[in-house]
């Protein structure tokens, strides 16, 4: 029986034109408007029954005993898994290390851990079943941050570990250490004419994609099972999940459904290994989804971070040296901990140059909340931190923070702290600049004839102020970001592209195993495919497991490594489609063996444009499909005790200036504007470019003035998930957000481009925060700023 | 319990609702309309918002059984109810909405492509597109309806206006400023067809 | 569950009485959350959506009889002038979508403190009427919240609607919450000025286990007024008195730390927004009486 909401091919006609440099409208755009873009939520069979995760109530417990008997006897209930009836030896899983279990064995080590599996006819009847589930919990001391964690006689989360970190942490629940020693930071800081140091303290946030996660798991007749899932990178979560149901990995079959978002909460598992495991035993479609409740527990969250900072500076405004401690809290799983202590580390000096630093990052084991990839991984917590710093540092000695930090801005030829030279431009005093030479908004714009307009007002619509205590402040802050799979990870990508004429005119299709989250991948697919290949059409083919891995949609990756592959295969292509033609129809025209060839509007023609033939009788009768990958310079590990080493790609700045106005009185924020400059390289597509820089700088004011996951510090609990408690803000709470792009090509990358989609996200924060320290005069070394900071209660 | 109300014009009916359930759920899962969407089931986001008798709602904290007999109208019908909006003389002076008589009259056409390229699409639909107001367009259906809504009541709504009557849809990607530009160039499109007609 | 849709105001209280333990339901924006993170199970749910009645409103000479369940929207829209304290809170309830279903019902049935609507009932001085087959009373709103949660209402007993005194002088509403829209309150503050009875009553939200009114607040203000002759001359408000007004609001609050905000926070935010609202209502009542004396 036909399963509905399976991703089709998506074609743009001929009407679309456009290749690379131009604001073409996305291919799935008139489908997601008209609601009938098929998201992972929405895939339906027959007589698909639903599963239902139950998670634990507690955050560290020995699981005593499970009794399942009387949810298996309800009617309309299917299937009660636990640990028990894991079909093989593989019962954990993870991104680097293996260390979640798919289902707790014999100890829950964090809120909302899953516990139990339940299919049944119907979601409510999944749910009472689940309530009919008796767990006893012997519950366990829980540590909580560093402290707890490292004490005399701390409990262990993963006793007797032995991944590839054990042996150089310096405490079992340490999941990673990364020092970077450079210079000698300790002689530098004596000629320092002022030093500042602070803590900083980053609070946790969450991704708060908005559609939760789903998928549809459906039993093939060969033993095997198809998943329609959303995620953000096919491959890995295939080999993760394979093993686990005992099967080899073509038969289990992935396609992407519609992804509602995800900014790094899609790279670790989530209700996959589930729907496989109760579809695999019932033999019947199995549908999770999960609420907005659960989805909390459902994901892992951005690290909060504890930062220790110091700098010095000549009394000319010249950087010394910079010691740091960087402390992020990983949660009772080790996720992306790893590789956001790397980036933490090496990204930790900002895009400044400092010759002398001691720099070292541990992310910790605890009873919290899994944390991992969030927009930004790593790098958003440190920019809070550095940022701050600065600001000190120009205030104490008496210099605009704009200028100061553009006296110690890095650029090209600068050599990180890691001993890697930035070999490709970095404009980030020019992005300073360009923040700071925008006129500033008007004041009192909330103003009107008919009094105060309180929707422009800090308070907004809850009619807080109309005008009393209202205070401006403006702040700058400029950030650093990693691109692509960094310290030596082998970071490729894989395209099929095909060439054909259907309908009597050439078509190419694309077909990656992208996971397309809302970034825009597919619009820019089909963008290179037009300007490789001179086609109109183009097909891009729903990505699944059927094609080779593209990497992940995380590390600003994608449209540099995946439309890199499409540029590469469409250049295959190309060739072949020549060589066709050469065959074909080399005799009638001595150009086809002499001249440089092109193809461009549906015709092969020469360099000097004279056409040699149309694309259709070239390909009449035949198609031509290459599938290569490719993949972007190599890399090398951090060296564990001095971090040096080439570990990064590329690099992306972006600047921001916020303008604020914080009710002194309430502590009520409201920023007014926050302007962007940032360089992209090359913009594929400005309208893209420019949202996801807005959307990325949006993510950052959330977590400035109002997101945060609380968790209770005495029992681990998370004390707010729902969208009720956990605000992600609205229209009214984001300014207007004028962005400028520059364009400096980096000659290593397909068409010179920059991966943009994380820079706005660091950079945000820290300006915002940096506007309310300058209207209020405070301190404020947390994110996100409560009223309680502002008002000294 | 069986439900029975109209969804787009058309006469819809569920059979063995549980009567917990919500009218969001009954679209998705009954009547095969995914369209409005499941983001938080709290009234916390509006994705799941269409209009119930007229007024825009968030289907999620309606009980399935207090639509009986009533009129729904979501994403899939939004441009077929826009275009019957239109040639019943549009809404050029605002403050008209929706007549109960207008809403059975109209009825839903079918689409069959499937990649929507040549579907018709209703004003504030085609701006969304234009503009680049859909990333992962989770939030675009709710969005959609209640930006419909507020041009039906305010043809020429003021920046703030736009904000304070989307203030109740988040969306996670955007930052916004692509979704005010579509509802601004929704707003002057509608104008220079008021206009042309004048 | 069962879903019980009665037809009539009659039909409910018969459903009611039969059913003590339904839960009414009328724009769902509380029960359906409850139902959708499987916080509630009721045995049954009692739809309120087919009474008519139930959505309408009546000005009279005196008051505006307010059917339990006219959405917020509609009050904003149409009662600013009868009922300006409530009209501002109404805009301030959540979103669009929940203000063009929820009512007063809702927020009186769950008797939540961080209802958004209780201060300006309270501020108003306004009675609850309830009704079950036994009869009708009505429940004055100062006697109506008695615990978290817990309201004077017998197990029986619907709301059918809230009889306000129209406005005979200014009245405010002001909510802190950590967002610009779409927020619960972390506390709230109403006020209104009679200035018929020479009185001034308030009211406060999410600051104490039930919406309470600031009691010493008011009678200290009413006596500031009066001893200062300001209702007649219509001067300005010295800091004096206003800051003591905010104090003693301040002081009426009970709060606790949540995740929504600290106690010491409420405490604090309650005073600026009492003083705040009070010179609101202070100025709008100083201009109507200076157009007056043109005039």
């Amino acid at each position: 029986m036909a399963t509905t909401g399976t991703p089709t091919n998506i074609t743009q006609g001929s009407k679309t034109k456009g290749g690379i440099g131009e604001s073409t409208l996305r291919p799935d755009g008139t489908l997601k408007v008209t609601g009938e873009f098929a998201y992972s939520s929405d895939m339906w069979h027959e007589d698909m029954l639903w599963g239902f995760t139950l998670r634990s109530t507690v955050a560290h417990a020995e699981i005593v005993s499970i009794d399942t008997s009387e949810a298996l006897a309800q009617s309309g209930v299917y299937a009660v898994l636990t640990y028990d009836d894991l079909p093989t030896s593989i019962k954990n899983y993870g991104l680097e290390i293996q260390d979640t279990p798919v289902l707790a064995h014999g100890k829950v080590r964090h809120h909302g851990e899953p516990v139990a599996l339940v299919a049944a006819d119907h979601p409510e009847t999944a749910r009472r079943a689940a309530a009919k589930i008796k767990i006893e919990y012997k519950e366990l001391p829980v540590v909580t941050d560093e402290g707890s964690a490292t004490a005399d006689g701390a409990p262990l989360l993963h006793e007797g570990r032995d991944d590839h970190h054990a042996g150089h942490v310096p405490h079992p629940n340490i999941v990673h250490r990364q020092p970077i020693i450079r210079g000698d930071a300790a002689e530098a800081a004596k000629k320092a004419d002022v030093i500042v140091s602070g803590e900083y303290v980053f609070g946790m946030q969450d991704q708060a994609f908005l559609g939760p996660e789903s998928g549809l798991a459906v039993p093939a007749e060969d033993g095997g099972v198809d998943l329609y899932i959303a995620t953000q990178w096919l491959h890995s979560d295939l080999r993760q999940i394979a093993p686990v149901l005992g099967l080899p990995e073509e038969k289990v079959r992935m396609t992407l459904s519609g992804v509602g978002g995800a900014f790094g909460g899609r790279e670790d598992l989530s209700m996959q290994i589930h729907a496989c495991l109760l579809a695999l035993r019932t033999n019947k479609p199995v549908k999770i989804v999960y609420n907005r409740f659960e989805s909390f527990f459902g994901h892992v969250h951005r690290h909060p971070a504890k930062l220790w900072y110091e700098h010095g500076a000549t009394k000319d405004g010249k950087l010394t040296h910079l010691k740091c401690r960087i402390v992020l809290d990983g949660g009772a799983y080790a996720s992306a901990s790893p590789a956001v202590v790397g980036n933490a580390a090496s990204l930790a000096v900002g895009p400044y140059v400092v010759d002398d630093v001691e720099i070292e990052a541990v992310a910790l084991y605890t009873n919290n909340p899994p944390c991992g990839a969030m927009r930004g991984f790593g790098a958003v917590q440190a920019c809070f931190a550095y940022e701050a710093q600065m600001d000190k540092l120009a205030k104490k000695l008496g210099l605009d923070p704009v200028e100061f930090r553009q006296m110690n801005a890095m650029e090209q030829g600068t050599i990180m702290p890691t001993g890697q030279p930035v070999d490709s431009p970095a404009p980030v005093a020019e992005i300073l600049r360009r923040v700071k030479a925008r006129p500033l908004p008007p004041e009192r714009q909330w103003e009107s004839s008919e009094g105060a307009d309180v929707r422009q007002l800090p308070g907004g619509l809850s009619n807080t102020t109309h005008g009393e205590g209202v205070v401006r402040g403006v702040g700058y802050a400029v950030g650093i970001k990693n691109v692509g799979f960094s310290e030596g990870f082998d970071d490729y990508s894989t395209a099929r592209v095909r060439m054909e004429v259907v309908g009597g005119e050439p078509v190419a299709t694309v077909h990656t195993a992208m996971a397309e989250v809302g970034q825009g991948g597919v619009t820019v697919h089909a963008q290179i495919a037009r300007t490789e290949l001179g086609v109109a059409q183009v097909t891009i083919h729903p990505a699944d497991t059927q094609v080779g891995s593209a990497g992940s949609t995380s590390a600003s990756r994608q449209t540099y490594v995946t439309g890199g592959a499409v540029k590469h295969s469409c250049e295959l292509v190309r060739e072949k489609v020549l060589e066709l033609g050469r065959r074909k129809l080399g005799t009638y025209h001595p150009a086809w063996a002499t001249a440089e060839l092109l193809l461009e509007g549906g015709k092969v023609v020469t360099d000097g444009g004279e056409v040699l033939a149309d694309l259709v009788d070239v390909l009449e009768g035949e198609a031509v499909e290459v599938e290569a990958e490719w993949r972007h310079r190599p890399t090398e590990a951090f060296d564990l005790v001095t971090g040096q080493g080439n570990g990064h790609v590329q690099y992306s700045f972006a600047a921001h200036r916020a303008v604020v106005e914080v009710d002194t009185e309430l502590g009520l924020v409201k920023v007014i504007e926050l302007a962007v400059a940032q360089d992209v390289g090359k913009a594929l597509n400005p309208l893209s470019v420019v949202g996801q820089i807005q959307g990325g700088t949006t993510q950052g004011l959330g977590v400035a003035v109002m997101e945060e996951i609380i968790v209770d510090p005495k029992t681990a609990k998370v004390r707010n998930p729902s969208f009720t408690d956990y605000l992600i803000p609205t229209i009214l709470d984001t300014p207007t957000i004028p962005v400028d792009v520059l364009e400096l090509a980096d000659e290593h990358a397909p068409y010179g481009l920059r991966g943009i989609g994380e820079a706005p996200t660091l950079s945000s924060t820290p300006a915002v925060l940096a506007a309310i320290r300058n209207a209020t005069g405070l301190e404020l070394n947390k994110t996100p700023v409560r009223p309680e900071h502002l008002t000294g209660t | 319990m069986r439900v029975t109300f109209t969804v787009n014009g058309r006469q819809q009916e569920a059979d063995d609702v549980w009567e917990g359930e919500s009218l969001l759920y009954v679209l998705r899962e009954r009547m095969g309309l995914p369209g409005s969407k499941n983001a938080c089931e709290q009234g916390e986001c509006g994705s799941c918002t269409v209009r119930l008798d007229g007024v825009p709602v968030c289907s999620c904290l309606v009980a399935a059984g207090q639509v009986e007999g009533r009129e729904v109208t979501t994403v899939e019908g939004l441009a077929d109810f826009a275009r019957q909006r239109a040639e019943h003389g549009g809404c050029g002076t605002g403050a008209c909405g929706t007549s109960l008589q207008d809403a059975q009259q109209w009825e839903a056409k079918p689409q069959d492509s499937q990649t929507g390229e040549g579907a018709e699409l209703s004003p504030i639909q085609q701006a969304f597109i234009d503009a680049g107001a859909v990333q992962c367009g989770f939030c675009t259906p709710g969005l959609l309806v209640a930006a419909d809504e507020m041009l039906e009541r305010n043809p020429q709504p003021t920046d703030a206006d736009i904000r304070e009557a989307l203030s109740g849809n988040l969306c996670r990607c955007t930052g916004y400023e692509k979704i005010l530009d579509a509802v601004r160039l929704a707003a002057a499109r509608q104008d220079r067809v008021q206009e042309g007609a004048v | 569950m069962d879903f019980l849709r009665p037809a009539s105001w009659e039909e409910a209280l018969a459903a009611k009485a039969e059913h003590p333990t339904a839960v009414p339901i009328a724009g769902g924006t509380d029960v359906m959350v409850e139902i959708n993170f499987d916080h509630r199970r009721p045995e049954y749910l009692l739809d309120l959506n087919r009474i008519g009645d139930l959505s309408e409103w009546e000005v009279g000479e005196k008051t505006v009889r307010l059917g339990a369940s006219v959405p917020y929207t509609k009050i904003m829209e149409n009662l600013r002038a009868e009922l300006p304290g409530l009209a501002l809170a109404s805009h301030t309830v959540a979103s669009p979508q929940i203000r063009n279903r929820g009512g007063v019902g809702g927020n009186l049935g769950t008797a939540s403190p961080a209802g958004d609507a209780h201060p300006a009932l309270l501020a108003s001085g306004c009675e609850v009427e309830v009704e079950s087959v036994r009869g009708r009373r009505m429940i004055p709103i100062d006697e109506f919240y008695v615990g978290v949660k817990r309201n004077a209402m017998q197990p029986d007993e619907l709301i059918r609607s809230v009889h306000l005194p129209k406005a005979d002088g200014p009245q405010q509403f002001s909510k802190v919450g950590t967002r610009n829209a779409m927020v619960i309150a972390v506390c709230a503050f109403g006020i209104a000025l009679h200035p018929e009875t020479r009185m001034v009553r308030t009211g406060i939200g999410s600051a104490a286990p039930t919406p309470v009114r600031a009691k010493e607040a008011e009678d200290f203000l009413a006596a500031a007024l009066d001893e200062g002759g300001f209702w007649e001359s219509g001067a300005p408000i010295p800091p004096s008195v206003a800051k003591q007004f905010a104090q003693l609001a301040s002081g009426a609050c009970n709060p606790i730390d949540d995740v929504r905000g600290s106690a010491k926070y409420r405490r604090h935010a309650v005073g600026i927004m009492a003083r705040r609202t009070l010179g609101w209502t202070w100025e709008s009542y100083r201009g109507n009486e200076r157009s007056a004396q043109c005039a």
